[in-house]
C-alpha cells in the first residue's frame, strides 16, 4: 500500500493526501518525528489530522501512519501518583528524555515497562469469562487495590493462566479463547479508546455525598457521590484553590486532577503539595491517590482538547473497579476554547461567540460520564465531575457558562467581592445552588443527625434575609432598622465569618468533619434563639454585642479541634450564662 | 548550493505566496532578496501541495510579482545568543541597532522556545522586596513570578515599572540580576524613559533591549517578546542570572496579532481577536519560572494598558487567567495624585501566599496583609453608604473607617518615586493605620499578633507628623 502524505500544514491541522485507510477519530503518526495525530475529517482524497504535537518543520510530501485503532490510553498499574500530559505521556520520564523543556516526537509509554508489579489470579483454565470479569489483581498502593477487568468485547473461555508471582505491565497473564478460536491475551494493562464512555452494568441513583471538608459546600449546596459540578468565577476568584482543596480532602478513594490549560507554576504546586501532605483517612501521602494531569496553557493545543477525555477515561477505569472517583478539571473554559481555536482551522460554520455548535453536545457528553453505577463486575463506584470555569469578563452568561449549567445539578458561584473583600472561599450563597440537597437528605439524616437538614435549612433562611436587609442597609444604614433585624444582620456576620469563611492555610479550618459542621450551626443557632427571645421582650441587642459572645463565635472554628468536640458544649454554656446575665440584669 | 525561487505568484497584504516550492517545512524562515539588494525576512504559515505563504516581517511595500528571489533557510526563525548581548539594543527582530555590529553568537534559537515540563519546575518561593508598599505589602513579587500591571493610557505605569525595577532585590541572595527590556509599539519617548532610568540606576550593562516602536512593522512587534523572552531563558537558565523582564506594552502586541490575523482572514472572536489569543498569550507569559537544579530565574513584569480602563476587556481579561495575579492601577486613585495609583483590592499577587510570613519575611505579614485587605473592603461599603447618606449621618465605626480608608491611601499606598521602603517600615506601617479601628474590629489578626503590634494611638502620632488626613 503506498504510503500517505501530507499535503498541507496550518498550525496543528494537517491535510493528508491519499489516506484512503484512515478511519474517523483513528491514531496517526505524522511526518519523519512521528508526532501523533488524530483523524478528525475523512474526504474522498484528503484526510484532515489534528497534531497533538507543535508542527513546525512539517512539510508537504512526509509520511503519514496510521495506527489502525482511536485515540487510546494504556491503562493499568501505575497510574496512581504520576503526572501525565493531555494523551497520557509520562512527564517525569518526558523530563529524563528531553530535560526541562519538552521536546517533541518523543512516544513513551504511559506506564513504567520495568516495574513488577505482585500479582494474583482470579482464574483458572477452563473458566468462562465475560466483560467485567476479575481476572488478576495486584496492590497499587497501601491503599488501592488494582483489580484487572476483562476489558469489553473480551469473551470466552480461558485457555492459559499465569502462576502467580511479579510481572510488569507488558507481561501476558491469561489468554482467552472465544468461541470461533480467537485468542486475546490478558496482562496487567490494557489499552482503552478515550473518546467514548466505558461500559457499565447500570446507574444507580446518588444517595451519598462526596464529603469534602468544606462547610459551605457540605451544608449548603453539597455534591452527590457521582455528581457533576460547576466551579465558575472571574480571575483571581479562587477556582484553582477550590479545586486543590476539594481534591485534597474530598472523600473520594482516587482523585484524578486534569490541568487543563492552566498555569504550569500550579501543577508543580500540587504535584509538591499533594506529595506532602497526608490523607486524612488513610495517613498515606496524597499523592498515593492522585494522578495528575498536566497539559498547561502553552503546551499543543489539540492535547488540551484531548486532555479532558484522557482524566475522564483514568477516573472511569477506577471506578471499574469499585472506586469512588472525583474529576477536577480546571478549566472547562480552556477546553472550550481549545475546540474553537481547532474549529477556526478547520473552517466549521462558527456558533455564538465563535464557538462551535456543537459546543454543547461535546460538554453533555462530558459531563454525563459522571455517575453513580452499578460496574459490569456488579460492584459500586461512582466518577464525580467538578468542573472549573472561566467565564471571559466575569460575565457569567457566555456560552461555555450557560451550555455548562444545563448540564450540571451543582453551581459554586465564585463572586470577584467576596474575593476582593479575602472572604474565601468565596462560592457566593445567593448565587450558587444543589439540586442534589434533596437527594442527600436521608443520608445526612442517617449519618449525622435528623438536626443536620434543620440547622441548614434555618441557616440558609437567615442568610437570605440578611441579603434582603443588606439592600435596605446600603441606603438608610443599619442604624435605624429595628432590634430584631439587626440580629439578623449581626448573626448574619458571625455565619459569614464563622461559619462560611473557610482558611485553608491553617492547619485545624482547612478541613472540617460533618460532626463539627453541624455542632458549629447549633452553636450558632442557640445563640440566635437566646438573644431573639430577649430582644423580643424588647432588651437591646446592643448588650448581648457588648458580652463579646458573637466575637467568640467568629473564632471558634479555629480553637476547638476536629476530633474533640466537648468543646462546643462548654461554648454552650457560656452562651447560656452570658444570656442568662444580661436577662437578668434586664428584668 | 542556495536555492532560490524567482518572483511570486501571490501577495496580499504582508502575506506573499510562492508556488511550486519543495522540501519546505512549517514555520520555516525564508530570505527575501528585493531588487535592490536589501534583504527581508519570511516566516512560513501555511503549505498546501506546492504552494507556500509566507508572512513578510518588513511588509510587502515595493515588492512585485517579479523583483524579489526567495531562498528557504530551512530552519526555523532563529536569533543568535550570547552572553554579550548585556548592555546591547536590538530592534524587534533580535537585530543589533546599536551601531555596535553583529553578536558573536555561542548558539542559536528557535525563538518559540518550548514549553518548560511542569515537572521540572521548581515552585517559585523567594520575594523580591520593590520597596513599594502598595506591591511588597499587598501583592509581593515572587522571583520566577508573571505579574503583569495593568494600566490605563496616561497613567503611571512606567514610572512605576521603573521603580520596581530599580529597587528590586533579594534578601540574603547574591545571584547576578539582568533585564531584559522588550518594547512593543510604544512611542520612542517611553523607550528612552526607561533606558534613561536604567542608566541612572547604573544598570545599563545588565540590560538587553528589544526595541519595537510605535512606527516599527507590526509583524516585527509578534516576534519582539519571543526574542526577549529567548534571550531571558538564555541568560538564566544557561548562564544563571535571574532575569527581570519588562514588557510593554502588550495591548499594542495584541492588536497586532489581531491585524495580522485578519489580514489572512481568519475567523474572529471577541472583539476580533482571533480564537487563539488565549494560547498565543500564553506561549509568552508561561516562559516566566524556575527550574529545579538550576540557578537562574525568569520574573515577568509585563505592562498592558486597558482599552478604556475596562478590566473586562478581552487582553486584560485573557492576560489575568494566565499570569499569577495582578497590579491594577485606578483612574481615581491617579485623579487625586496617588503615586503609584494602585488599587489594592482588586490586585493580587497568587504566588504571595506561599512565599512570605514565618521563613520567608516576617511572620505577621500574611495577617497583616489580609487584615488590610478585609478593612478596606469595608471602607468601599462605608464609602458608599456615605454617598447616599451623607458622611455626617454614618455611624461612629463607619466614621473610623472613612479616616482608615484616607489614611490608607495618602500614607500606605503613596510614596515618593525614589522611595524605597523596607519591608519593615511598610509592615509597620500597616500596623500603625490599623490602630485607626477598634481592636475588636480586626478580626484577621491573631491576639498574639494584635498583643505584639497593635498601639492604640499609634495613627495620632504619625499624623502630626505628616500631611494629615
Amino acid at each position: 500500500m503506498a504510503e500517505d502524505q501530507i499535503y498541507s500544514v496550518n498550525g496543528p491541522v494537517v491535510k493528508v493526501r491519499g489516506g484512503r485507510g484512515l478511519a474517523m477519530m483513528d491514531m496517526v503518526h505524522v511526518g519523519p518525528e512521528a508526532l501523533i495525530g488524530e483523524v478528525v475529517g475523512v474526504e474522498d482524497g484528503l484526510t484532515t489530522v489534528q497534531v497533538y504535537e507543535d508542527t513546525a518543520g512539517l512539510a508537504p510530501g512526509q509520511p503519514v501512519r496510521g495506527t489502525g485503532a482511536p485515540m487510546s490510553l494504556l491503562l493499568g498499574p501505575g497510574l496512581l501518583g504520576n503526572i501525565f500530559d493531555g494523551i497520557g505521556r509520562p512527564l517525569r520520564a518526558l523530563e529524563g528524555a528531553s530535560g526541562p523543556f519538552l521536546g517533541r516526537g518523543i512516544n513513551l509509554p504511559t506506564l513504567d515497562g520495568t516495574r513488577r508489579w505482585e500479582t494474583t489470579l482470579a482464574v483458572k483454565q477452563g473458566d468462562e469469562v465475560a466483560p467485567g470479569d476479575l481476572y488478576a489483581q495486584c496492590q497499587e498502593t497501601a491503599a488501592i487495590v488494582h483489580r484487572c477487568l476483562v476489558p469489553a468485547g473480551v469473551k470466552g473461555t480461558v485457555t492459559k493462566v499465569a502462576p502467580p508471582g511479579a510481572y510488569a505491565v507488558e507481561d501476558v497473564l491469561v489468554e482467552v479463547t472465544d468461541q470461533r478460536g480467537g485468542v486475546t491475551q490478558l496482562g496487567l494493562a490494557a489499552r482503552c479508546p478515550i473518546r467514548g464512555a466505558r461500559p457499565i452494568r447500570r446507574r444507580l441513583p446518588i444517595t451519598q455525598p462526596l464529603v469534602t471538608g468544606q462547610r459551605i459546600i457540605d451544608t449548603l449546596f453539597p455534591i452527590g457521590k457521582g455528581g457533576a459540578a460547576a466551579i465558575p468565577g472571574p480571575f483571581g476568584a479562587g477556582k484553582t484553590m477550590t479545586q486543590h482543596q476539594l481534591a485534597k480532602w474530598s472523600d473520594a478513594d482516587i482523585i484524578v486532577y486534569l490541568g487543563c490549560g492552566e498555569r504550569g507554576n500550579e501543577m508543580t504546586q500540587a504535584l509538591e503539595e499533594f506529595s506532602e501532605l497526608k490523607d486524612p483517612r488513610s495517613g498515606l501521602p496524597l499523592m498515593n491517590r492522585t494522578v495528575l494531569i498536566a497539559n498547561t496553557s502553552n503546551m499543543p493545543v489539540a492535547a488540551r482538547e484531548a486532555s479532558v477525555y484522557t482524566g475522564m477515561t483514568i477516573a472511569e477505569y477506577y471506578r471499574d473497579m469499585g472506586y469512588h472517583v472525583a474529576l477536577m478539571a480546571d478549566s472547562t473554559s480552556r477546553w472550550a476554547e481549545a475546540l474553537r481555536e481547532i474549529s477556526g482551522r478547520l473552517e466549521e460554520m462558527p456558533a455564538e461567540e465563535g464557538f462551535p455548535a456543537y459546543l454543547a453536545s461535546r460538554l453533555a457528553e462530558f459531563y454525563e460520564r459522571a455517575g453513580y453505577v452499578q460496574t459490569l463486575e456488579g460492584r459500586e463506584g461512582s466518577v464525580t465531575v467538578i468542573g472549573a470555569v472561566s467565564p471571559q469578563g466575569g460575565d457569567f452568561s457566555e456560552p461555555v457558562t450557560q451550555n455548562t449549567k444545563r448540564f450540571i445539578r451543582c453551581f459554586w458561584a465564585l463572586d470577584r467581592t467576596l474575593a476582593y473583600a479575602r472572604h474565601f472561599p468565596s462560592i457566593h450563597w445567593m448565587n450558587s445552588y444543589s439540586e442534589y440537597a434533596g437527594e442527600l437528605r436521608g443520608w445526612y439524616r442517617e449519618h449525622i443527625s435528623p438536626e443536620f437538614d434543620k440547622c441548614r435549612q434555618r441557616i440558609a433562611n437567615l442568610l437570605r434575609e440578611e441579603s434582603q436587609l443588606m439592600e435596605i442597609v446600603k441606603l438608610i444604614g443599619a442604624d435605624i432598622l429595628p432590634e430584631d433585624q439587626k440580629l439578623t444582620m449581626e448573626i448574619a456576620r458571625v455565619i459569614r465569618l464563622g461559619f462560611l469563611q473557610q482558611n485553608a492555610y491553617h492547619p485545624v479550618d482547612t478541613y472540617v468533619p460533618l460532626s463539627k459542621q453541624l455542632r458549629m450551626m447549633q452553636v450558632i443557632l442557640r445563640l440566635y434563639d437566646g438573644v431573639k427571645a430577649a430582644v423580643d421582650q424588647a432588651v437591646p441587642l446592643s448588650q448581648f454585642t457588648a458580652t463579646g459572645v458573637f466575637d467568640q463565635l467568629v473564632r471558634m472554628k479555629y480553637e476547638l479541634p476536629n476530633d474533640d468536640l466537648s468543646g462546643f458544649d462548654r461554648y454552650e454554656r457560656e452562651i447560656d450564662a452570658a444570656l442568662a446575665k444580661v436577662n437578668a440584669a434586664n428584668s | 548550493m542556495r536555492l532560490e525561487y524567482t518572483g511570486l505568484s501571490g501577495l496580499n497584504g504582508s502575506l506573499v505566496v510562492l508556488e511550486g516550492v519543495s522540501g519546505v517545512g512549517y514555520d520555516e524562515l525564508a530570505e527575501l532578496t528585493m531588487y535592490n539588494g536589501t534583504r527581508r525576512y519570511g516566516r512560513v504559515i501555511l503549505l498546501e501541495g506546492d504552494r507556500a505563504v509566507l508572512q513578510v516581517f518588513e511588509g510587502t511595500r515595493g515588492v512585485s510579482l517579479e523583483n524579489t528571489r526567495t531562498h528557504f533557510t530551512g530552519r526555523p526563525m532563529d536569533i543568535p545568543l550570547s552572553k554579550e548581548m548585556l548592555g546591547r539594543v536590538f530592534d524587534g527582530a533580535g537585530r543589533p541597532i546599536d551601531g555596535l555590529g553583529e553578536l558573536y553568537p555561542d548558539e542559536r534559537r528557535d525563538i518559540n522556545g518550548s514549553a518548560i515540563n511542569p515537572v521540572s519546575r521548581q515552585y517559585p518561593r523567594s520575594c523580591i522586596y520593590t520597596g513599594v508598599s502598595a506591591i511588597d505589602g499587598c501583592a509581593t513579587l515572587i522571583r520566577g513570578q508573571k505579574l503583569p500591571i495593568f494600566s490605563g493610557a496616561g497613567m503611571a505605569h512606567n514610572e512605576l515599572a521603573a521603580q520596581m525595577v530599580r529597587q528590586a532585590r533579594v534578601a540574603g541572595d547574591d545571584g547576578e540580576f539582568a533585564i531584559v527590556f522588550a518594547a512593543m509599539g510604544v512611542k520612542h519617548d517611553v523607550a528612552e524613559f526607561f533606558r534613561r532610568n536604567f542608566e541612572e540606576a547604573g544598570a545599563l550593562q545588565r540590560v538587553v533591549m528589544f526595541l519595537n516602536l510605535a512606527s516599527d512593522p507590526i509583524l516585527e512587534r509578534i516576534l519582539t517578546p519571543r526574542c526577549a523572552l529567548t534571550a531571558a531563558e538564555y541568560l538564566a537558565f544557561t548562564h544563571g542570572y535571574h532575569v527581570l523582564v519588562v514588557m510593554t506594552d502588550m495591548t499594542s502586541y495584541c492588536e497586532a496579532v489581531r491585524e495580522f490575523s485578519s489580514s489572512k482572514g481568519e475567523i474572529p472572536s471577541r472583539k476580533g481577536f482571533p480564537a487563539y489569543l488565549y494560547s498565543d498569550l500564553a506561549s509568552l507569559y508561561e516562559r516566566a519560572g524556575m527550574i529545579a537544579g538550576r540557578p537562574g530565574s525568569v520574573t515577568q513584569v509585563p505592562i498592558l494598558t486597558m482599552p478604556n480602563d475596562d478590566i473586562t476587556h478581552p487582553i486584560p481579561d485573557l492576560t489575568g487567567y494566565i499570569t499569577e495575579g495582578q497590579i491594577v492601577l485606578d483612574r481615581g486613585m491617579d485623579q487625586s495624585g496617588v503615586y503609584p495609583p494602585v488599587n489594592i483590592l482588586s490586585s493580587l499577587s497568587r504566588l504571595m501566599k506561599d512565599g512570605i510570613g514565618e521563613g520567608f519575611t516576617r511572620e505577621d505579614h500574611p495577617a497583616v496583609s489580609n487584615q488590610l485587605f478585609a478593612s478596606y473592603s469595608k471602607v468601599q461599603d462605608a464609602r458608599s453608604l456615605a454617598s447616599v447618606i451623607g458622611e455626617e449621618e454614618l455611624s461612629p465605626l463607619d466614621k473610623r473607617y472613612l479616616t482608615f480608608g484616607r489614611a490608607f491611601e495618602q500614607y500606605f499606598v503613596r510614596q515618593g518615586q525614589q522611595e524605597d521602603r523596607s519591608l519593615e517600615q511598610t509592615l509597620d506601617l500597616g500596623w500603625t493605620l490599623l490602630s485607626i479601628l477598634p481592636r475588636g474590629e480586626l478580626d484577621r489578626v491573631s491576639d498574639q499578633e494584635l498583643e505584639a503590634h497593635y498601639r492604640e494611638g499609634a495613627f495620632e502620632a504619625l499624623a502630626a507628623e505628616g500631611p494629615g488626613v
